[in-house]
Parts: structure tokens; C-alpha cells; sequence
């Protein structure tokens, strides 16, 4: 599926975040840092405690009843009309895409899949088209590489607008990398299924990174960056070396930093 | 059902796979050969909304003769009974070899060419010819090439594309007498040239494929740059062609939408420098061309997918090959690893439907749903969503299979057990805050050895605040 | 009862087959329309452009002028031997020729009957095109009993013969104009240069098992043969 152009709402007052449990868990900060830029456009954000996963993991997997027992129980989380902001493509994607695929036929549940599917944005798409985005750099010049994932790229369309909120960054260069658009390898549970192909693909995507001659990477996807900063510092770990040859972060800390003056 | 010969069953996938993705010269050839075709085909679409509508109508042709299909098959044949084209079908491997060799015995064939032809690597042919003592010769240079290695196909358009120059010298020089080495390519063709001349005009049988078989007109379209294909079809006294009963489509005037689409998605060309149009054996007042053409229709399983209208979009392939062009896994692996005769993306969906969902069931989950096979399809198959719903279907609980040859048959006891869990910690969100509670607190007792995951990463350990944790903090403050 | 057949089996099953979507048939002439340009000279530029990056020759020519033409290549090529379809006119209007070096031979009897001749005595052959196809850089040869298909195919020259006034926009219009639904031949072909491969390594060599070079004699004034 291609993204799809779609019409955006006024910037509102109230929007909810789904965190996905990979940031709940594994990155809080990129979290944090997302409600930090949101909230200081105005913007009042709403965490529904009741949150787990997109339900993703098994939906890919094979798994559908497991991935439908998960994902009825976020479709019930966001009962008023506020957009549902997720610092993840992917899991925007499974959200806004999958969801009504997932529960089609049901006469309950696809309805409020696409209903809910309408609200979802993937945060640097709300950055972008519904915030309008504009914070000053505040930043030492710095040279990053940009990592989007598939399903953001390809169903979301998020590679464009992270892109852009790099192009606002004045003191922020974007190195070019080989095959930008290429898969990470990641996978979900084809990183554990197929470990000799997943470490072949992720070990290109690092050496391509790393040859852009970027100091760091930054993506709007958790999954992808967990596969190359941890890639990387494997391979930095067996040559003996102390400092990352390959940092990185979750694109909205790395915004927030750039635009709040904090030093990082 | 019996199975090609050549069929690796994909329980040795994973050992085939490693030993491709550690082969550096496979790794760098495959690397190069997919930037240069990714490359080419963008240049030939430098219109995105052009290349959209193109695609669009291209997935209409395709999805409009499979709606149709037991129509059109009858049509075709009709017409091509009319036109003096014997028509033969076959629902497996073992009845379409066994119509080749009825014919090949009636004439007393000793020896055939072959164009290229995948559905002929399907049911293994070579192999029954050879059983048989017919020599079967392949003639596409690169098909020559991998059965001069005693090797099959690695690609469905380039069958020799895992093979260097310098291998190729080689191996014409071991096997072909009075050859010297060379890594010139325009004489090692010139070289293939002069062997497979030989051979045309010695052939009892040529032996083809499909690329689309027109209904209204009694057509079968073939495409090629090299002219085998041409010699094949043209030159011996019998002509027998052999394809799924997908191939037809309802018009002869569909033929130029999808020829403006195959090439370029496929090698980045404009336009094969042959269609070859064939609709009827030697006329009378004829002075060459076959005497006899054969057409066979295979099934082979491709009535099972049509059955289905998720899996049905298969079907719409015009075997371009731009999925595995464009695929990472592919890439890093080459078209052996499969064990198939489809590689790649399309393999992956179309190979369930031959050989069992069981058998291929690691082939469905070689994949990271990057979604660049559905991107580049010019027929638009969801890939991506087929490969999913083959993931279902290969574990999917004995209550729940379906009609589908081997579904279930891939169901692991360990890994249902893990997802059931896994569901029900985060279905029930009180489970899941207690459970991501106790493993942040308990952060310093993560195993640093997280399976496949660390044998070449760093291990995943959670945060020592939770995000609902520093959100609660941060509206205490 | 006869026992059931595979195609009785096949188109069986087939028919158990649920329908899907509405899938109409597709107006693929309108996606060709809307591309098209009028300009016969745009058409007849496109044409050789297109066929010239395929790496053949196309020489401007015309109807009293090509066999002078064409035997002057073939000398130039040191080509000996050229093949005719018999009974052509411009089979006839080559053999009237003065004396020259290229012997033309007639294709006469079937193939079978002199193959080893055909295959490796023959160096270049000269057949007409049908017509030839713009977007592309396409020649149409509907090959019969007068020019038989290995000519275009065999011989490692061929030459050919094309009228200007018979290039179409796309291989849809020349379908369309020529109304092939109505009658196929045995074989029609749509040739866009000389024979190649890339089989190797994705090095593009030419000659691969057809002719090494198609040149085209673009007769602008009046009819080819």
C-alpha cells in the first residue's frame, strides 16, 4: 500500500500519544521528548494508562487472534475525537492500515478500526502537516544521516516529512547515504527467525551510515534504531573500540534538543 | 503430486541462507547486479504518476482474465485448435512431462532446444528428457551457462546473474572442447553462439514459453533480446510451449500495455528487441516455421490460489523479476537459497500453491515486509499482505485450516505458546504495567544473551523508568 | 461416462472458484491515445532515435536510390552473400543490378532442405518491414511464404526495408490501424534492433543468437518495393 494523501485537521488542543511498548519500555525519553514538542506547541497530551502494544509483533508473525486480542483493547483507548499521535511509523501504519484489515467482517470492531484509523498520524507527519513545525536551532552545526523505516516510508510517507524537520534545522546537515530506502533488517521477528540475513542487511545499513560520514543517526522508529545502534556497537564492542562509532537517537530527542538549547 | 527433482525443501533454508549471506564474491556480485537493475528501471519510469496509471492498468488486465479465467482458457484454446495448435493440459508436473514425451516418442525426437522457460524448470523437464535419453538443451545464455555448471537458475529473468565473467571463462574452458580462457563477454558469447547454432538446426523439438496468451486471437506472445527464443519456436519441426494457465489474458491489443511494463520493471529496457507473436504452425506454401505447435496448460496448484480471493493476486505475475530486484533479503542471499524455482518476494507467495504451505513455510517468513517488492510490482500484487496471510495459514491452529495443501503443518508448540502469552500480558493492561514494572526494576537480571538477537547486537535492556513512569513524574512536579 | 480429463479437472475447479471484485476490462487504447503526438515527422525522428539506441543503422533513402544503397554497404561490410525472399520485387530490383561483389541468393526451398547453407553461408539477408513502431523503435514483419521468418533471424546482417509513411505512434495504434485482431499470421514479430544479451555478468553484447546488425533502408519518397 502507498500512502496515501490525506486532508489534516487544525492544529488542536487535545491530542492522545500511543507510546507503542517499545518506547514505553526500551526508550522513554524519545517519549518524553515527543510530549515536550508537542506540548509546547500548545498543545495538551493525553496518555491513556490503559496502552500496551499495536499488537504488531504477532500480527506479522502469523498470529492474528493473538494480534486481534491486543489490538481491540487500544481501538477502546481513545474515546474522544483527538488525533492519536505514535512516534513510530510502523506502528502508525499497523494502526491506521492494518487495523481495519485485521478486524474486516466485524461489524463492531472494523468500523471503530477505521474510524480510530481516520485520527492516527505518525508524529512527524503531525509535526509537520498539523503542527506546522517551526522551532529555531538551537544547536552547534552537526551532520546527521536520517534512517526511515519501510512501513514509514511506504505507508506513511514519513521519510518526506522527518526530512523536512531536518531541513528546518539551520546548523543541521543531512548526510547522503547509500540506499537510503533500503530495509534495515529488522523485521520484527525476522531479525530472530533469520539471524544470518537479518545481521547481512543490518550490517550494510550500518557500514552505509557510518560511510555517509554522519556523527549520528537519527529515525522516528524504535525497531529500526534498536537493529542499527545495537549492529553498531556489537561491531564497535569485538574492535576494541570505547567511543560509538555510530550514536543515535529517536528523531524527536534529537528536535527537542536542537530546538530547547539543551546540550547533548 | 509428484515434485521437480531439483526441489531443496526449505527445512535446509536457513543453512543455504547463511552460506549465501557469508559468500563475499555472491554477496558483491548480487550487491552490483541489484544497483545496476534498480537503477535502470527508475530511469525508465522517471514519471510517477505515469508509472501509477500504467500499473493500474496493467493489475486491471491481469485481475480481468483471472475473474474470467475458465472462460478465457476455453476461448484460447478454440482459437488456437482453430488456428492448428494442438492444446494439452495438465494438472501436475509428472502429466505435463508425460505429454512432452508422448510427443517427443511419436516423432522419434532425440533432441530438443529449449527457450527460456520457467514453467519448464517447474516440472523439472530436463530431467524427464534426459531419463528419457532426449538431450534437452538449454540455449538462453544465461540458462546455457547454469546448465553448463550443472546448476539451475538463480534468477527468473538473468539465470546466471550469481556467476562472474571470470567463473563463466572458467567454466567454458573446462567444459567446452578447443576453448580457451577468455573473460572477453563479446567472445564468450560469441562462443555460446557457435555451440548453440549446432544445435537449432539439429533439434527435433524447440521448446518454449509464454509470456502472454492472448484469447481473442489464438496468440501466444513471446518476448527475449537474444533470438533463441525465436530459433527455438522457428526452426525444429515441432514447436511445444508450455505455462500456467494464468498466462492468458483477453486481448491481443492488452499485449502492448504489458509489454511497455515487463521490460522496463524488469531489466530497465524499453523494449525486448523481440515479440514474437506466434498464432498457428507452417502454412502450406510456408518455407519454415514448425510444423506442429503444442501449447501446455499446467495447473500445478495454480487453481488452488485462484480459489482464494486473497491469494488469487498471485496469479497477476508477468515473472518480471523486479520484485527480487529491489528485495533485501534476495539480495543478500541470491535465488539458490530458496530451494525454489521462484525466488525471491514472488516465490515466496507463488511456491506455496506447488510444493505445500509446510514445505515453503521459512520462504513466507524470509521476509522484513519491507514492502519494496509492492512498491515495484507493475501489476500491483500485495506481497506483503500475501506473505502474512501465509504466515497465518502455516500455523494456523488445526480447528482453523482451511482448504490450503499443507496449512498447519509449520505450527510450532513453542512459538503458539509464546504468543498466547505474549497476548495475554498485553491484552490485560494490569499484567502488562505489572510485568514491564518488574522488568524495569529488575533491569540488572536481563540476560545479556538474547538469543539470535545479541549473536550479533548488543542486548535490548529496558529503561529504568518506564514512560508512564516519568509521565507521572513529570505531572507531580 | 469417460473418465474425467485434466482440463474437465482444471476448468473445474476453476469454475468453484468464488468471484471476486468487479475487475472490467481495462481501456488500455486510451492510455496510448492521450500520449500520442500527430506530427508524422515527430513519428518518423522518434522512430530512428529509438531504433538507432538500440545500436541499429538507419539510413535515409528512397525508392529509386536503396540498392544502390544497400549494395554499397554490403561492400563497404565485405559481405558476400546476401539473401532474397523469392519472387520479391526488390529481390528482382537488387538482381537487375549490375555486376557487383555481394552474390544474392533466393530463398527458394524449405529451410530443412538447405539448413547448413542457411546457417553458415548466408551473411546478411534483406527483408521489407510491414511497418515500425515509433515510441519504441520497432520493426513489424509479418513474415509469409515469399519471406520466410529465419531470414530476419539467421543471417548476421539484415537489412531492411521500411516505408516511411507506415510508422505508427505504439505497437497499440499499428494493432489498431492494421486491425491484427482480425487475422493473425502464423507468426508476427515486432523486432527492436539487432539480437543481444546481458547474461553475463550484465554486460550488454550484441549478436547473441540473431543478427549482429539490423539496418534500415527508410525509404522517405514513395514505396519501398
Amino acid at each position: 500500500m502507498a500512502h496515501d494523501t490525506r486532508s489534516y485537521p487544525q492544529k488542536p488542543a487535545d491530542a492522545y500519544l500511543f507510546a507503542t511498548c517499545l518506547v514505553d519500555q526500551f526508550a522513554p525519553e524519545a517519549g518524553l521528548d515527543a510530549v515536550r514538542l508537542l506540548e509546547r506547541e500548545g498543545i495538551a497530551i493525553h496518555f491513556p494508562e490503559q496502552q500496551t502494544c499495536c499488537g504488531q509483533p504477532a500480527y506479522t508473525s502469523g498470529y492474528p487472534d493473538e494480534a486481534r486480542a491486543v489490538a481491540r483493547r487500544q481501538i477502546e483507548l481513545f474515546p474522544e475525537a483527538w488525533p492519536v499521535i505514535v512516534p513510530s511509523g510502523s506502528c502508525a501504519a499497523m494502526m491506521r492500515h492494518h487495523y481495519p484489515k485485521l478486524f474486516a467482517g466485524d461489524p463492531v470492531l472494523e468500523p471503530k478500526a477505521r474510524a480510530l484509523g481516520e485520527r492516527i498520524f505518525e508524529l512527524t507527519e503531525f509535526l509537520v502537516h498539523v503542527v506546522g513545525f517551526r522551532r529555531e536551532d538551537r544547536g552547534e552545526p552537526c551532520t546527521v544521516a536520517l534512517h526511515t523505516s519501510c512501513h514509514a516510508r511506504r505507508e506513511m510517507g514519513a521519510h518526506e516529512t522527518s526530512a523536512a524537520l531536518l531541513a528546518g534545522l539551520a546548523e543541521v546537515t543531512v548526510a547522503q547515504q547509500a540506499r537510503a530506502e533500503e530495509c534495515c533488517g529488522f523485521g520484527g521477528t525476522f531479525a530472530i527467525r533469520h539471524p544470518a540475513i537479518s545481521e547481512a542487511i543490518v550490517s550494510d545499513k550500518v557500514a552505509s551510515l557510518v560511510d555517509s560520514g554522519a556523527s549520528r543517526v537519527v529515525s522516528a522508529d524504535c525497531g529500526c534504531l534498536f537493529n542499527i545502534l545495537g549492529r553498531a556497537e556489537h561491531i564497535d564492542r569485538a574492535a576494541g573500540r570505547g567511543e560509538p562509532s555510530l550514536p543515535g537517537e529517536h528523531l524527536a530527542s534529537f528536535l527537542w534538543r536542537r530546538t530547547a538549547g539543551e546540550q547533548g | 503430486m509428484s515434485e521437480p527433482i531439483h526441489f531443496q525443501p526449505t527445512t535446509g533454508f536457513a543453512e543455504r541462507a547463511r552460506a549465501a549471506a557469508g559468500d563475499p564474491a555472491l554477496r558483491r556480485g548480487f550487491r552490483g547486479a541489484m544497483d545496476f537493475l534498480q537503477a535502470k528501471r527508475l530511469a525508465q519510469f522517471p514519471d510517477a504518476g505515469d508509472l501509477a496509471t500504467l500499473r493500474d492498468l496493467g493489475a486491471a488486465i491481469r485481475r480481468h482474465a483471472l475473474e474470467n479465467l475458465p472462460q478465457l482458457l476455453e476461448q484460447l484454446e478454440a482459437k488456437l485448435v482453430a488456428n492448428g495448435v494442438q492444446v494439452h493440459w495438465a494438472e501436475t508436473p509428472a502429466q505435463a512431462n508425460a505429454i512432452v514425451l508422448d510427443i517427443a516418442h511419436r516423432i522419434d525426437a532425440k533432441r530438443m532446444v529449449k527457450g527460456k522457460s520457467m514453467v519448464s524448470e517447474e516440472v523439472g523437464l530436463n530431467h524427464a528428457m534426459e531419463a528419457a535419453g532426449i538431450e534437452a538443451m538449454e540455449t538462453d545464455m544465461g540458462e546455457y551457462i547454469v546448465q553448463l555448471a550443472g546448476e539451475g537458475p538463480s534468477h527468473i529473468i538473468m539465470p546466471a546473474i550469481h556467476k562472474t565473467k571470470q567463473q563463466i571463462a572458467e567454466l567454458f574452458a573446462a567444459r567446452l572442447p578447443g576453448v580457451e580462457y577468455t573473460e572477453n563477454v563479446d567472445e564468450l558469447i560469441r562462443i555460446g553462439r557457435e555451440v548453440l547454432r549446432r544445435k537449432f538446426a539439429a533439434a527435433d523439438i524447440g521448446l518454449s514459453g509464454v509470456n502472454f496468451a492472448a484469447a481473442d486471437t489464438g496468440t501466444l506472445c513471446l518476448v527475449e533480446n537474444e533470438g533463441n527464443g525465436r530459433m527455438c519456436t522457428t526452426v525444429p519441426r515441432v514447436h511445444i510451449a508450455i505455462t500456467g494457465i494464468e498466462k492468458v489474458i483477453a486481448r491481443l491489443d492488452h499485449v502492448p500495455l504489458l509489454n511497455t511494463l515487463l521490460p522496463r520493471s524488469a531489466t530497465g529496457q524499453a523494449v525486448e528487441t523481440y515479440q514474437n507473436f506466434i498464432s498457428g504452425p507452417r502454412q502450406p506454401d510456408e518455407l519454415d516455421g514448425p510444423d506442429e505447435v503444442h501449447l501446455i496448460l499446467l495447473d500445478n496448484g495454480r487453481s488452488q490460489a485462484h480459489a482464494d480471493l486473497q491469494l488469487r493476486a498471485t496469479l497477476q505475475c508477468i515473472r518480471c523479476g523486479a520484485c527480487m530486484n529491489h528485495c533485501p533479503v534476495y539480495a543478500r542471499i541470491g535465488g539458490h537459497a530458496y530451494g525454489t524455482t521462484y525466488p525471491g518476494p514472488i516465490g515466496a507467495i507463488i511456491s506455496p500453491h506447488l510444493l505445500g504451505i509446510g514445505a515453503t513455510a521459512a520462504l513466507a517468513t524470509a521476509s522484513t515486509l519491507c514492502g519494496a517488492c509492492n512498491e515495484v510490482c507493475p501489476v500491483r500484487i500485495p506481497i506483503t499482505e500475501i506473505l502474512i496471510r501465509l504466515r497465518n495459514e502455516a500455523q494456523a491452529r488445526p480447528a482453523a485450516v482451511g482448504a490450503l495443501r499443507g496449512a498447519g503443518e509449520a505450527r510450532s508448540a513453542l512459538v503458539s505458546t509464546i504468543f498466547r502469552a505474549w497476548a495475554a500480558v498485553y491484552s490485560h493492561p494490569a499484567l502488562y504495567r505489572l510485568v514491564t514494572w518488574a522488568m524495569s526494576r529488575g533491569r540488572g537480571l536481563t540476560p545479556r544473551t538474547q538469543g539470535a538477537w545479541t549473536g550479533i547486537r548488543t542486548p535490548l535492556i529496558p529503561a529504568r523508568k518506564r514512560l508512564r513512569d516519568l509521565l507521572a513524574e513529570r505531572r507531580r512536579q | 461416462m469417460t473418465a474425467m480429463t485434466a482440463r474437465d479437472n482444471i476448468l473445474a475447479r476453476l469454475r468453484r472458484s468464488p468471484a471476486g471484485a468487479p475487475a472490467p476490462l481495462p481501456d488500455v487504447g486510451a492510455w496510448f491515445a492521450a500520449r500520442r503526438v500527430d506530427d508524422h515527422e515527430v513519428l518518423i525522428e522518434r522512430f530512428k532515435t529509438h531504433i538507432r539506441a538500440a545500436r541499429a543503422e538507419v539510413h535515409d533513402t528512397d525508392a529509386a536510390t536503396w540498392p544502390e544503397l544497400l549494395l554499397n554497404l554490403a561492400a563497404a561490410k565485405g559481405l558476400r552473400t546476401l539473401l532474397v525472399g523469392k519472387g520479391t520485387r526488390h529481390g528482382a530490383a537488387l538482381a537487375a543490378r549490375p555486376q557487383h561483389a555481394v552474390s544474392i541468393i533466393a530463398y527458394s526451398q524449405p529451410a530443412a532442405n538447405w539448413c547448413d547453407e542457411l546457417f553458415d553461408g548466408i551473411d546478411a539477408a534483406v527483408t521489407t518491414a510491414r511497418s515500425a513502431i515509433a515510441d519504441t523503435g520497432s520493426l513489424i514483419l509479418w513474415p509469409d511464404a515469399q519471406e520466410p521468418r529465419l531470414m530476419s533471424l539467421v543471417p548476421p546482417v539484415h537489412f531492411v526495408l521500411l516505408d516511411a509513411r507506415a510508422i505508427h505512434a505504439d505497437l497499440h495504434a499499428a494493432m489498431t490501424a492494421e486491425n491484427w485482431a482480425a487475422g493473425m499470421p502464423t507468426n508476427a514479430l515486432v523486432i527492436s534492433g539487432p539480437s543481444k544479451t546481458a547474461d553475463i555478468q550484465q554486460t550488454l553484447a550484441y549478436g547473441a543468437h540473431g543478427p549482429r546488425e539490423v539496418i534500415v533502408l527508410l525509404c522517405r519518397e514513395g514505396e519501398a518495393s
